[in-house]
């Protein structure tokens, strides 16, 4: 790991110098709610301050909805009818500049469901993250409970840590390197600055409530039991069962498969899909294994919180609150979390 | 180049180009047909190796990709072998499909029974009902290949009616071998059938064999799995000896898409072949 | 000073405690308190003690219609798809219902959703529920960590700032324009009823809308549903929305794309919105559900409009007049279907209306 210093018009030419060969993103002002999202942008100025998540997590550009996986000329006797011809994009290489380190997070938490997924590989590979670590803390942040931190590196290429007069950044990949390189006019951070940064992330880190070892403990628990728990029928009582939740989730990542075709243009996509959904899981005959909706409030906090854990090792969430802050009717994942560990 | 080429051939999406090398209408209501399929090209066919058990996706481009059973064994060299219940958008174009027609495979997927392991030196009572036989089929036609490897081996077997039951002039050439115990049955009494008549948990509560150095491989509707288990534990046999096969909606087929977990396990990934000891810690979401 | 809506939470608490405990109702469907400020949680109570739990105040904007029947059928004795129906009456459920949902169950009543025997409705007038989406727009950024609620303001506060908001500035567009804050049928009237409010003119939204040339129409509803994801937030708030395959989930056929192409999106909004027509009493659930903003609600306002300038009828004012659109009259106006152009009357034309509710 490299760090530097850099002042706020050095960022303002660094993402001048990276739109050259990237597209960079970032979180704008969008609409009038004072939420934010994601756009493309050309300098600094462009980019909102405001603490706390955009409104979409950035697993659109990973999961774009929806992507494409194959093209096809359909049925007309030609030669060429019908053969699926791959699409990987390849399009440009892309930075995403004030990622926030729990959406970093999600990209590799998901990179563990999907390591055998080349459109999903490509888009790593061609997604620089610049995070910015978070100063202030929404009602609803809640990274320290779930393997997060307000200064997490997890996924970055580089770490941007706002200092009174100016960034830090940890350039944390070869690729974060480069693209401090390309940006130019970064000083190396003296050891005074090093401190500062440290002292700053503890003091960040001190200020969030913590619920450490969440993953081993879900891990060491009996499958069963959670999933016979008794207040997931009062839980599911309030769902209206729509996919807000999952859509929003950064961390949520299934999808469907299916064929379009215009014309004679056909498309075998991918698109986002939702355990909450009834049709998820319906077969063919009408038999539906999670036809109740308990049954499907129970799947998406049994498969971030315990399926996922026992597979892969962490908890498929990064806290980052956009379940709890879009859901219609408060559903809160930190109560069924709470319950699940028995703690208040 | 060369690493566009490579990913090419790592994409899990990309079915390999087939073709309809034959159709049997199998069942008396024309609803269940097999359908032999030839990849195209020739290090496909090369590379092509499963187990039986396994399933892949079938492709038709502008229609989807439905998960199916693979009947044939991987000791038949003349193609693949699928059994299609019309019943959707994809098999249902399918069934209109003629010989001569290209189709896409995406596989072999799942883990498929294990045949070169556990079930190695056992005696084996094969449990099928109505369309569930497919890759059961792939299974006792593998172990009549390589019989040497298994002990007793007793097929019980049933249909509705005779004209619904699959592979017809194979289940007669299997009557006829000594090394095979078939047990046939028809759900009612039918003009022109001799053979069993009654359920198949009933014929396996007569017919089922010993459950020492035995497995059950058992695959059917989940109401036919519900009756064939209490004759079964009966006669001691155990969770840990019954193998099945869940048939959960499946969409990418490498545990990734989320449709078909139950509970922990994918079955798409993790099956879709488990002991029934298995799928009793497992949430009832199947 | 105790405000309105605490008088009305204490209220429903001894209502609803009193109504299950006497075994009057088996459920009690309200809201408790959310995690967030501005939020309530629609809650099922089944015992005076989770009755003591209810909370009533401006947050309250999931319509209670939309779990009606779903509550209802989880107090009935269990039973499989071939037993008889169970002997005697069916347990009752308890529910709270101002103008707009009480409106919906009569919709409901019409529809063979829910029987009107089986419900207790606990009604209240409303004053309008507060748009939580206008208050954070008014924070800029800024976050809401506690919302006091006063009868005529909301009291702000974040970190190192307070704010005290007008509350009728922020409250929803829908219970804005609202004449009908009064429910329509009722068993036991919380606090006063508040009359027909005269309101200038309930449909000065869609008037504008209207009064755009068709292309800069159809830019506006483009540009309206551009962010949406079709996580159907919308359809499941909706008490109207309750066909067991929605037209958007159908395979087969399949009627509209499951991505978000601009295309599908707008089929999507478009059916929905033409299948609440003369259903739809405006309650704002789809609106106050959406994780994205849009204002859906004037695709079905605009419906609203032309329902009652065509057929001169109203949702579920009354449960003895047919819905408009399940009816039929032959005088009925129906230049729309022979000319397939838009008709004169949604311009705001009086001489088109034709006056008269339709009877069957």
């Amino acid at each position: 790991m490299k760090v530097y210093k850099i002042s706020r018009e050095g960022l303002d030419k660094w993402i001048k110098h990276w739109t050259e060969s990237y597209d960079v993103f970032g979180p704008v002002e969008k609409n009038e709610n004072g939420m934010t999202d994601w756009a493309e942008v050309k300098g600094l100025d462009e980019i909102s301050t405001a603490p706390g998540t955009t409104k979409q997590p950035i697993k659109t550009f990973y999961l774009p909805q929806p992507e494409t996986l194959f093209t096809f000329t359909s049925r007309g006797g030609e030669p060429d009818s019908d053969v699926l011809k791959e699409t990987l994009d390849e399009g440009r290489p892309r930075v995403l500049f004030g990622v926030r380190p729990c959406d970093a997070r999600s990209v590799t938490l998901n990179g563990l469901a999907y390591e055998e997924d080349p459109y999903y590989m490509a888009n790593v590979e061609r997604t620089l993250l610049v995070g910015v670590s978070c100063r202030e803390q929404c009602g609803t942040c809640f990274c320290r409970w779930v393997g997060g931190s307000p200064f997490g590196t997890e996924g970055l290429d580089i770490l941007l840590i706002e200092t009174e007069q100016n960034f830090v950044a940890e350039a944390l990949t070869d690729r974060g390197v480069s693209l401090v390189e390309a940006g130019g006019g970064a000083r190396e951070a003296s050891g005074e600055d090093l401190a500062m940064v440290e002292s700053m992330r503890q003091e960040a880190e001190q200020a969030m409530s913590a619920m450490p070892d969440t993953a081993e403990t879900l891990r060491s628990k009996d499958l069963m039991s959670m999933y016979n728990a008794d207040f997931w029928g009062g839980l599911s009582e309030s769902c209206i069962n729509c996919g807000a939740c999952t859509f929003l989730c950064p961390t949520c990542y299934c999808f469907d498969i299916q064929d379009e075709v215009v014309r004679k243009k056909g498309r075998r996509i991918r698109y986002w899909d939702s355990c909450m959904f009834p049709l998820f899981t319906q077969h063919a005959s009408g038999h539906n294994p999670r036809g109740q909706k308990v049954q499907r409030v129970r799947n998406r906090f049994m498969h971030k919180l315990k399926y996922f854990p026992d597979r892969f090792g962490p908890v498929s969430c990064v806290g980052c609150g956009r379940c709890i802050r879009e859901c219609p009717v408060n559903i809160d994942i930190r109560e069924v979390l709470r319950d699940l560990l028995g703690v208040e | 180049m060369a690493e566009s080429k490579k990913e090419q051939i790592n994409n899990p999406y990309m079915p390999f180009p087939a073709r309809i090398e034959d159709i049997i209408v199998e069942t008396e209501d024309g609803n269940l047909k097999t359908f032999r399929l030839m990849l195209e090209r020739p290090e496909d066919r090369e590379n092509w190796s499963h187990v039986p058990g396994q399933f892949a996706m079938l492709s038709l481009a502008g229609r989807g990709e439905i998960p199916i059973g693979i009947a044939s064994s991987p000791t038949e060299k003349d193609g693949l072998l699928f059994t299609v219940n019309k019943a959707g958008v994809v098999t249902g174009a399918l069934h209109s499909m003629e010989v001569g027609a290209s189709v896409g495979v995406r596989g072999p997927l799942g883990n498929g029974f294990p045949v070169d392991s556990e079930l190695k030196g056992k005696n084996i009572v094969i449990i099928a009902g109505g369309f569930a036989f497919t890759t059961l089929r792939a299974t006792l036609l593998y172990m009549l290949a390589n019989r040497r490897d298994y002990g007793r081996i007793t097929v019980i077997y049933g249909a509705r009616t005779p004209g619904m039951l699959l592979y017809r002039k194979e289940l007669e050439e299997w009557q006829k071998r000594d090394d095979v115990e078939m047990h046939v049955t028809i759900d009612r009494e039918t003009q022109g059938w001799t053979g069993l008549v009654g359920f198949v948990p009933t014929v396996a509560g007569q017919v089922a064999p010993s459950p020492e150095n035995a497995v059950a491989l058992i695959c059917g509707p989940p109401v036919m799995i519900k009756f064939t288990m209490p004759p079964l534990e009966k006669i001691g046999w155990t969770d840990e000896q019954v193998y099945l096969s869940l048939e959960n909606r499946m969409k990418c087929g490498i545990g990734i898409c989320g449709h078909c977990n139950c509970g922990p396990v994918y079955v798409c990934k993790d099956g879709p072949v488990f002991t029934r000891a298995e799928v009793m810690k497992l949430p009832v979401e199947f | 000073m105790e405000s309105s809506s605490s008088k009305i939470t204490d209220e429903i608490r001894a209502e609803a405690s009193r109504l299950l405990s006497s075994g009057e109702v088996a459920a009690f469907l309200g809201f408790v308190p959310g995690s967030l400020p501005m939020t309530v949680r629609p809650f099922v109570a089944r015992s005076s003690e989770d009755a003591a739990r209810l909370v009533w105040n401006s947050f309250c904007v999931m319509n209670l219609a939309n779990y009606l029947p779903e509550v209802l059928k989880s107090v009935e004795p269990p039973r499989g798809p071939g037993d008889p129906e169970p002997e005697g009456p069916l347990p009752r459920v308890g529910v709270l219902a101002t103008g707009c949902w009480s409106r919906n169950m009569v919709v409901q009543i019409q529809e063979n959703r829910i029987q009107r025997d089986r419900v207790v409705i606990l009604g209240i007038s409303s004053r309008g529920m507060v748009d939580r989406k206008k208050v954070l727009a008014r924070l800029g950024g800024r976050e809401a960590l506690k919302v006091e609620e006063q009868d005529h303001s909301l009291l702000v506060s974040g970190r190192a700032f307070n704010e005290e908001i007008p509350r009728w500035e922020v409250v929803r567009d829908n219970c804005r324009s609202c004449v009908h804050p009064d429910p329509v049928i009722w068993d036991i009237m919380i606090g006063e009823r508040a009359g027909d409010r005269q309101n200038a003119n309930r449909f000065a939204q869609v008037e504008e809308i209207e009064s755009l040339a068709p292309e800069e129409r159809w830019a506006w509803f483009q540009e309206e549903i551009s962010s949406c994801i079709r996580c159907y937030a919308c359809r499941n708030a909706c008490p109207l929305c309750y066909c067991p395959t929605c037209f958007v989930d159908d395979s087969r056929p399949q009627w509209v794309g499951k991505s978000i192409e601009p295309v599908d999106t707008a089929i999507f909004h478009i059916l929905r919105a033409y299948h609440c027509a003369g259903r739809c009493t405006d309650c704002g659930a789809c609106e106050s559900a959406c994780p994205m903003g849009i204002r859906m609600r004037l695709f079905t306002k605009k419906l609203e409009k032309d329902v009652l300038e065509m057929y001169g009828a109203e949702a579920g004012m009354d449960p003895e007049t047919p819905l408009p659109l399940s009816t039929f009259s032959p005088d009925d106006p129906q230049d729309f279907i022979v000319t397939g152009q838009e008709s004169p009357k949604s311009t705001g034309d009086e001489a088109g209306r034709s006056g008269e509710v339709s009877q069957s």
